[in-house]
Order: structure tokens, then C-alpha cells, then sequence
């Protein structure tokens, strides 16, 4: 079972507002079966040209920047519920995003799958967005235990919300099924007084 | 003090609240469709559990179908592969499948509401982001992703964190040529795409109770467009018009119970909600969009923003290079080469007849390729039975079958590179129609318009003394 604890890595700047569930994983490549695989098709249309070679003013194909931890523009995650968003970008190998502003459906999906959702403040946003695109090898510390993101270096440290059930599921590694299910004899006494027409 | 009606809908569904206020909310309809469902079956099957309660879903196969040849084999072997999955999953666990080929067949949100399953004070969910569809009715429901498609399908339950609530009031009369469609993309322009998030939207005033159901569920469908949870709208006389006798609608015993129960459903005066905003019928133009989010809408006889009159200047220009728009521009006289009418914002009986009426004896441009889609099985025989499908084929559109189709460049469906298609869909993303697609959201009254001048008009000029908006 995966598990999230504290997080020390460089991060990639994604400068984009807005960015829509459309562009992390187009609807051509939701038609796989299983969760695994779409870190390939992971931004596709801004990553890779019509031939499939890589686009190299996109971020993701530049050298310099690397890590686990992308930090975007403002309402990060619009658009659709598809869970393949997240999938996809826990599947290239990201472990939390950073923005100002997440979409509600993305958040939750983002959750459930072990990636952490960080929203800062619009200023700390601009400002660690310009600092990593100065210095790609600056590392971020993202700390769930004391709900911390931490920029030693420059002095940015922000504390950051979370629901503190999910916080719980993401340090222990269980899900919202597991509890669902143990609830299961309140939920059968809820249906019964239930009236529906 | 008084609740809103979503607080009354929201509130006789929980079941129980847990630590960190998150609230466990009994679900009574679910539907699935293809593209999110195989991974939420394959997560039962791993965990050796069953569902929940079989009889409490409905399915469909909308987003991957082809709208031509729909009697054949689907030719994309991914999109075959996950049709037939959805097939299986339900034959293994006895679960109502509307599948290809069915006469009930559709768009999920199209086939809901017609076959009477939507009803007032239902929680609705589905692993699809355009739920809020269902809130026309005074339904609370709301898209979900696969984790949670698999956790109703498990426990019939979603363990959610509240939403905050809002009313949008728009009084006052709507102009002619002017539709619900225009509504919404009006609300989007001025409140962004990100306005509603968090917030659960009630709409309501004069201008939308004088709305159909088609029309509300237009709106609705759109709430998720600006950020929001889910949008409704309270139940009244036309709704319950709408619902009686469809298959099923309450029996004819039951009936009576139902209407006393749907008429609490209403948000009383003395409630509060978190956010208020308020418009005017009046100020509603027929609307477009000019850029890449759903929040880049305004009226068609406007201009396109400059770089002065925008927060991020780079973001505008980064659309408008997409989209082949200058800042500052007027859309008026663009040549169009693609006109799409469908998906669950507008193919309805009602959109079809909008679009019917306009190009009754006329003919689409030669620069134009018109396609129209109905929402489902039941609308394409109801067009047929009115005699649509024959005025549109005169016109020169071409009928497809039921589905998902050019609104999200999934299936066989979309638009060429650099193209612009006028869309009455809901989604105006970079390559949401097809890789470098170029969409500009509309009413179908404007599609139809422009899918005879050929460019981009002001319907409004077109409209003769016997259309009636």
C-alpha cells in the first residue's frame, strides 16, 4: 500500500493557469482498462509534436528541471472528473502538486491516489514559481505530518490545509473504501428509514 | 433559519458525520458509463467484495461510440475493448445496461432524465464531470472520480466534505434568439472557470423558472464550467410535467406521495447562502467563446479582450495564438468550417427542434461541415417521428447516431487541426475536439445560423417574424 510521509525535492514549474484535466491526459488516451500507463500520455499535446518527438520549450522536456513535485499556476485540475489526470501524473512519477488553487474533482481524485494537493498562497505561488525557474535544483520540503512546505533556502515556509481524515488515510496508506465498508450495518439502518420516490 | 434546497436534499441523505467534519452521503442513483468505470470494477474484484445494491445503477455506453455504422462492430479495437468490458462487468453482476444498439440508449445525462430514473431530491453521482445535468430537477448530483465510483458501487455511500452553497438569480425576460445556453455562458464569462469551486449553485429567478426542463438541464450541465460542485434548480410544475408517465416515474398510486414530498423542495426565505449573485435577463446577449476555458465567453457583437484589459496578459495570448484570435478583435464574419450539435449541454428534443426550425428550406454553406447528434436513441425516433431528420438532411447536415461524439475527441468524431467548429458542446479546451481543434461555444439557434452563413453572425438578424425564441 503506498504511503506519504515527507517529501525533499527539486520541482518542476508548470507556469500555466488553469490547466485543464483535457491537457494532463486527453480524452484519445482514456481508453485503457487498468490504472497503470498513462504517465507516457502525461501532458501529451504540449509534451510531444504530431510526429512524437519531444517539444523542447515544454517544461517537462528540459534537462534542468527534475523531481517529484510539480508546482502550477492557479486552478490547477479544471475541467473533467476523470481520475486518469491523476493517475497519469502519479504515474510519471509526481508526488504532490503545488498550487494556488486546485479544482474540487481533481483534488479528491489527487487524494485517493497517494498524490498530494498543496495550495499556498497566490504570492508564495509566484514567488516559488520564479525561483525554481531561476534555480531548477532548488529542493522543496513538503511535510504532511506538520502540514508544512518549506523552502529553507529562500525562506518560504507555508502552512498548508488538508482535511485531517485524508491526512490520517495518507499516512497509513488506507482508503476511504476500507472505512466505507466497516460502516456498512449504520449505512443498511440509514436505508431503511430512507424514503425515496 | 430556514435551509436552502440543497441543504434539504444534502441533509436526508447522511448517513452519518465523521472526525474532520467529512459526512458519509447514501448515494440512491449511480450511473456508469465506459471510460470510468473498468478500473472502479476491476478495485471490487481485488478486494473480493460485492456491490452495494445492483438495482441503484444504471449504465450506458456513450463516450467511446461511433455515431456512423452504429450497427457494426466498433473499428477502434481500445474503444471496442472497453464498450465490451462495460458490457461484461454488467452481465456479471446483473446490472441494467443501456448498451449499443439499445433503444434507450445515449448520452448517460440525456438518458437519466428521459427515462424518469432523475427525480427530485435524489443524490445522483457518476463518474463523469457533467452530472450536474441531473439538477434540473432538484436532483443533488455531481461528478466523481473512479476511487469514488468504486466506493459507491461498494458501500452506496461517498464520504464527502460539504460543499459551500450559492444562488445565481437571473430576473427578467430573456431577448429573442437568446437560450438558456446564452445563460450560462454568461454566468461562466463573468464569474471564470474557477468562480463556482467549492460551492454547490442554486439557480434560480424569473428568467429560469420560465424555462423548460431541457432548457434547465442546459444550465445545470454546465455548473461544473466555472469550478462549481453541482447546480439545481427547485422542482416545480414543469418538472413534475416532465416526469409523469416516463418509465420511471413514480407509479400511479405513489404519485400523489411523490408531489407532496417534491413540493418541500424549495429553498426557504429566511436561508442564507455563502455567496449570492445576481443578473439580468435583459443584459444576455447570444453568447461565444474566444478562447480555451469556458470562462473565455462574451457577447457575439463583442470584442475579444486586449492585453490591457486582462490579470495575465500571457495567458490571453497563449489562447488567442491557439485559437488563430487577435486581442481586441471582433469573431463577426470568422468563416467557420465545422458546425457540431450535440452532447449532454444540447441534444435534446428541444435543441433539435431549435435547430430544425431555423434551416427549414435553407441550406448550410458549402464551407461548412454541419453535423447533428442527437442525445439518445429516444431523441433520434422522436426527430424522425416530427419529421427533423428530414428537414436537417435537406439542409444538408448530417444525421449521426446517439453519443458523446465531436464534444470530447474520444471516439471516431473530431475536428481537424486549426479548424474552427462552432460547437453547442460544452468544453472549449485546447484539443478537446481533436488534436489542435479550434471550438467556439454556442446556443444551437446560433449554430444553426452560422451553419448556414457560413461565418460567424448575429442570429439575431436572421430571425424571422415567425421564429419565437
Amino acid at each position: 500500500m503506498k504511503k506519504f510521509s515527507t517529501l525533499l525535492s527539486p520541482a518542476i514549474p508548470l507556469v500555466q493557469e488553469n490547466v485543464d484535466t483535457d491537457q494532463i491526459i486527453p480524452a484519445r488516451f482514456l481508453k485503457a482498462t487498468s490504472r497503470e500507463g498513462f504517465g507516457e500520455h502525461l501532458f501529451k499535446d504540449w509534451r510531444f509534436d504530431e510526429q512524437g518527438y519531444p517539444k523542447s520549450d515544454f517544461i517537462l522536456n528540459n534537462p534542468e528541471y527534475s523531481g517529484s513535485i510539480l508546482v502550477a499556476g492557479e486552478n490547477f485540475g479544471c475541467g473533467s472528473s476523470r481520475e486518469h489526470a491523476a493517475w497519469a501524473l502519479v504515474d510519471y512519477g509526481f508526488k504532490a502538486v503545488v498550487s494556488s488553487y486546485f479544482a474540487d474533482i481533481f483534488k479528491g481524485n489527487a487524494l485517493n491516489n497517494y498524490l498530494l494537493p498543496v495550495q499556498v498562497s497566490p504570492s508564495n505561488l509566484k514567488e516559488l514559481l520564479a525561483e525554481i525557474q531561476s534555480n531548477p535544483m532548488i529542493l522543496i520540503e513538503i511535510n504532511l505530518e506538520a502540514q508544512l512546505l518549506r523552502v529553507p533556502e529562500i525562506g518560504i515556509q507555508e502552512h498548508f490545509e488538508i482535511n485531517p481524515y485524508k491526512k490520517t488515510c495518507l499516512i497509513n496508506g488506507y482508503d476511504d473504501i476500507d472505512f466505507l465498508l466497516s460502516q456498512k450495518e449504520k449505512i443498511s439502518a440509514f436505508e431503511l428509514n430512507h424514503i425515496e420516490f | 433559519m430556514g435551509k436552502t434546497l440543497f441543504e434539504k436534499v444534502w441533509d436526508n441523505h447522511i448517513v452519518d458525520t465523521v472526525d474532520g467534519g467529512q459526512e458519509i452521503l447514501f448515494i440512491d442513483r449511480h450511473f456508469i458509463h465506459e471510460v470510468t468505470s473498468p478500473q472502479a470494477f476491476d478495485g471490487i474484484r481485488k478486494r473480493g467484495i460485492g456491490l452495494y445494491d445492483k438495482n441503484r445503477i444504471v449504465a450506458t455506453a456513450d463516450h467511446n461510440v461511433p455515431t456512423k455504422d452504429q450497427h457494426l462492430p466498433i473499428k477502434d479495437e481500445l474503444s471496442r475493448l472497453q464498450v465490451d468490458m462495460l458490457t461484461h462487468n454488467c452481465e456479471e453482476y446483473n446490472i441494467d445496461l443501456y448498451g449499443l444498439g439499445h433503444k434507450n440508449q445515449g448520452i448517460v445525462h440525456v438518458i437519466g432524465p428521459e427515462l424518469g430514473v432523475t427525480k427530485p431530491g435524489m443524490t445522483i453521482v457518476c463518474g463523469d464531470s457533467h452530472t450536474s445535468t441531473h439538477g434540473a430537477f432538484g436532483a443533488v448530483a455531481f461528478g466523481i472520480g473512479t476511487s469514488q465510483v468504486e466506493q459507491v458501487m461498494a458501500s452506496q455511500c461517498l464520504l464527502v466534505q460539504r460543499p459551500k452553497t450559492m444562488r445565481i438569480i437571473i430576473d427578467g425576460e430573456l431577448g429573442n434568439g437568446i437560450y438558456s445556453k446564452d445563460i450560462i455562458l454568461y454566468i461562466i464569462s463573468k464569474l471564470s472557470t474557477s468562480g463556482g469551486t467549492g460551492h454547490f449553485v442554486e439557480y434560480a429567478g424569473s428568467a429560469i423558472r420560465s424555462l423548460s426542463m431541457e432548457a434547465r438541464m442546459t444550465i445545470c450541465n454546465m455548473s461544473i464550467e466555472m469550478g462549481a460542485r453541482g447546480g439545481m434548480i427547485a422542482p416545480d410544475e414543469t418538472t413534475f410535467e416532465y416526469i409523469k408517465g416516463r418509465e420511471y416515474a413514480p407509479s400511479e398510486q405513489k404519485w400523489e406521495e411523490a408531489l407532496a414530498y417534491w413540493s418541500t423542495l424549495y429553498t426557504d426565505e429566511d436561508a442564507v447562502f455563502d455567496k449570492e449573485y445576481v443578473f439580468n435577463a435583459e443584459d444576455i446577449e447570444p453568447m461565444i467563446t474566444y478562447g480555451t476555458n469556458p470562462g473565455m465567453g462574451m457577447g457575439i457583437t463583442q470584442y475579444i479582450p486586449t492585453t490591457q484589459e486582462v490579470e495575465r496578459p500571457d495567458n490571453l495570448l497563449q489562447s488567442l495564438q491557439y485559437m488563430g484570435l487577435t486581442p481586441g478583435a471582433s469573431l463577426l464574419n470568422t468563416p467557420i468550417d465545422h458546425v457540431f450539435i450535440g452532447s449532454c449541454t444540447n441534444s435534446r428534443i428541444e435543441d433539435l427542434r431549435i435547430v430544425a426550425d431555423y434551416v427549414r428550406g435553407k441550406k448550410k454553406a458549402d464551407n461548412v461541415q454541419a453535423i447533428i447528434v442527437p442525445g439518445s436513441k429516444q431523441v433520434e425516433a422522436q426527430a424522425k417521428a416530427e419529421g427533423l431528420h428530414d428537414i436537417l438532411f435537406e439542409a444538408g447536415f448530417e444525421l449521426r447516431g446517439p453519443g458523446c461524439s465531436a464534444c470530447l475527441g474520444m471516439n471516431e468524431d473530431k475536428i481537424p487541426k486549426m479548424e474552427y467548429c462552432v460547437s453547442t458542446s460544452n468544453r472549449n479546451y485546447e484539443g478537446r475536439q481533436g488534436p489542435g481543434a479550434r471550438t467556439l461555444l454556442v446556443s444551437p439557434l446560433t449554430a444553426a445560423v452560422i451553419a448556414v452563413e457560413g461565418k460567424v453572425v448575429d442570429p439575431r438578424k436572421y430571425l424571422n417574424e415567425e421564429s419565437h425564441a
